[in-house]
């Protein structure tokens, strides 16, 4: 038996993006990041291998950090989600933001995205990670370009900043270690 | 991807009707980190996917008359951190945590991992050594599955046509395991080999991941473990290595697990 699909049918979602209520219409195979980008023009999430394999995707759902790549636009029925577009308060940027653009932890940027909101996650859950803690919570994203270290150091600072907004760089994080 | 219809039925009843109207283009979707990348690569055509994620009783993880029942939806990620999985089968939540990354561990469930019947899925070996048996529900009404009989090669389980892993049951039995993956990353990587031991009472059960067409049982000495493996050799290792790698992480295990 062959059922024959209707190839154009658009489905019908609410969602709820960066804490605004939308109402998307597109195809029932979408992923949530193919919606994101496509319908609803959020294209800070970025697009790496569709895999599960790079974690650039990462958006959070109901305060988790998920990969969009993986997940159906459908299965986000009536659930909150963060895109990097949501991160800054208004023309603020959040310190995570911040500290990575001061400390050089984003250099061509396109993991970016994704560790700031794994960042983020791990953050609202443990104000204050210790190096181990960070490091597992960005296993899953990839960065060709920093070497994390410069990421590590960056989601430090933030922590600090979140506590205390004066908190500084260390001398040795910006000057570099004396031998 | 290929367009495909979506469904998210609300029972399990309701999800094996629609499996069993479907027909072979009818899939289900529990986390989707192995379907869906399937899907991407087009290595399957499918119509339509029905999507477990709503359904309740799925998700459930309860410890009753010294059984662990564990949902066929619960994630890793609810693996690695119940208490009560850490408690009565520590083995169980260590190789969840081994697997994938937060983010994977976040959708991927134990359902899936067994039903894409993977030769390397981390969960086999040990619940292969713990002697679990498998809960499914088709057209024609439940019946329970003992691992040892589910696999049946790569990517291929004891499930027939409209059949649904509802539950994995796990015995809570007095005893030490350990789960040895190896792989050349720590994380997002599959295992090159897994071996599982776990001793109760004296006596040890082993079982490996990655060495044969399914994951296995294996004899508890490492030369026979090694010589009841079948590896292929592939990207990751050839299958002398992997089977040096399994004479090793056996003898490993049983030291661990003395
Ligand atoms: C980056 C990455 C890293 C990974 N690392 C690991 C790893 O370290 N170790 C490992 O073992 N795996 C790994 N995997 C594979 C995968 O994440 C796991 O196998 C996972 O447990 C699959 O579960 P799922 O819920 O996502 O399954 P899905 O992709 O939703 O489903 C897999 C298959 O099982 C079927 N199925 C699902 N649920 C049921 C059910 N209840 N009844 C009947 N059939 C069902 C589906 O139809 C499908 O054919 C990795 C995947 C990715 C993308
Ligand atoms: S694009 Fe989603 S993990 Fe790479
Ligand atoms: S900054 Fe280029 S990949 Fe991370």
């Amino acid at each position: 038996m062959k059922t024959r699909l209707p190839r154009k049918r658009k489905v019908h979602l609410r969602i709820r993006v960066n804490g605004e209520t939308h109402e998307v219409a597109f195809a029932p195979h979408k992923t949530l990041l193919e919606v994101l980008r496509e319908d609803m023009g959020l294209t800070g999430t970025k697009h790496g291998c569709e895999l599960g394999e790079c974690g650039t995707c990462t958006v959070l759902i109901d305060g988790e950090p998920q990969l969009s790549c993986l997940v159906l636009g459908l299965e986000c029925e009536g659930m909150d989600i963060i895109t990097v577009e949501g991160l800054a308060d208004g023309p603020q940027p959040h310190p995570l933001q911040q500290s990575f653009a001061e400390l050089g932890a984003a250099q061509c940027g396109y993991c970016t995205p994704g560790i700031l909101l794994a960042s983020k996650a791990l953050l609202d859950e443990d104000p204050n990670p210790p190096r181990d803690r960070i490091r597992e919570a960005l296993s899953g994203n990839l960065c060709r370009c920093t070497g994390y270290i410069k990421i590590y150091e960056a989601v430090e600072l933030a922590a600090r900043r979140l506590k205390d907004p004066k908190a500084e760089p260390s001398r040795e994080i910006l000057r570099g270690y004396e031998v | 991807m290929r367009p495909f219809d979506y469904v998210e039925p609300r029972s399990v009843d309701e999800a094996v009707a629609l499996l069993s109207r479907g027909g072979e283009r009818t899939r289900l979707l529990a986390g989707g980190t192995d379907l869906i990348p399937r899907l991407r690569r087009r290595q399957w055509r499918i119509d339509r996917l029905i999507g477990l994620r709503r359904i309740d009783g799925l998700r459930d993880l309860t410890l009753e008359d010294g059984v662990l029942a564990i949902g066929a939806g619960v994630t890793l990620e609810e693996l690695a951190a119940s208490t009560t999985v850490s408690d009565v089968c520590p083995l169980l939540a260590e190789a969840a945590r081994l697997m994938a990354s937060p983010q994977v561990r976040a959708l991927a469930t134990i359902g899936g991992n067994l039903c894409h019947a993977s030769p390397a899925a981390d969960l086999a070996p040990p619940l292969l050594c713990l002697n679990a048996t498998l809960r499914a529900i088709g057209p024609s009404g439940g019946r329970d599955i003992p691992i040892g009989e589910f696999f049946t090669g790569p990517g291929r389980s004891a499930l027939r046509d409209g059949e649904l892993l509802v539950q994995v049951r796990v015995p809570a039995v007095e005893g030490r395991g350990v789960y040895l993956k190896f792989s050349p990353r720590r994380a997002m990587d599959l295992a090159v080999v897994g071996v599982a031991c776990f001793r109760s009472h004296g006596v040890a059960t082993v079982a490996v991941g990655a060495a044969a067409p399914t994951p296995l049982r294996v004899p508890a000495s490492p030369d026979e473990a090694a010589a009841r493996c079948s590896p292929i050799d592939d990207l990751r290792a050839s299958a002398e290595y992997r089977r040096e790698m399994v004479r090793v992480l056996t003898r490993r295990a049983l030291e661990i697990v003395p």
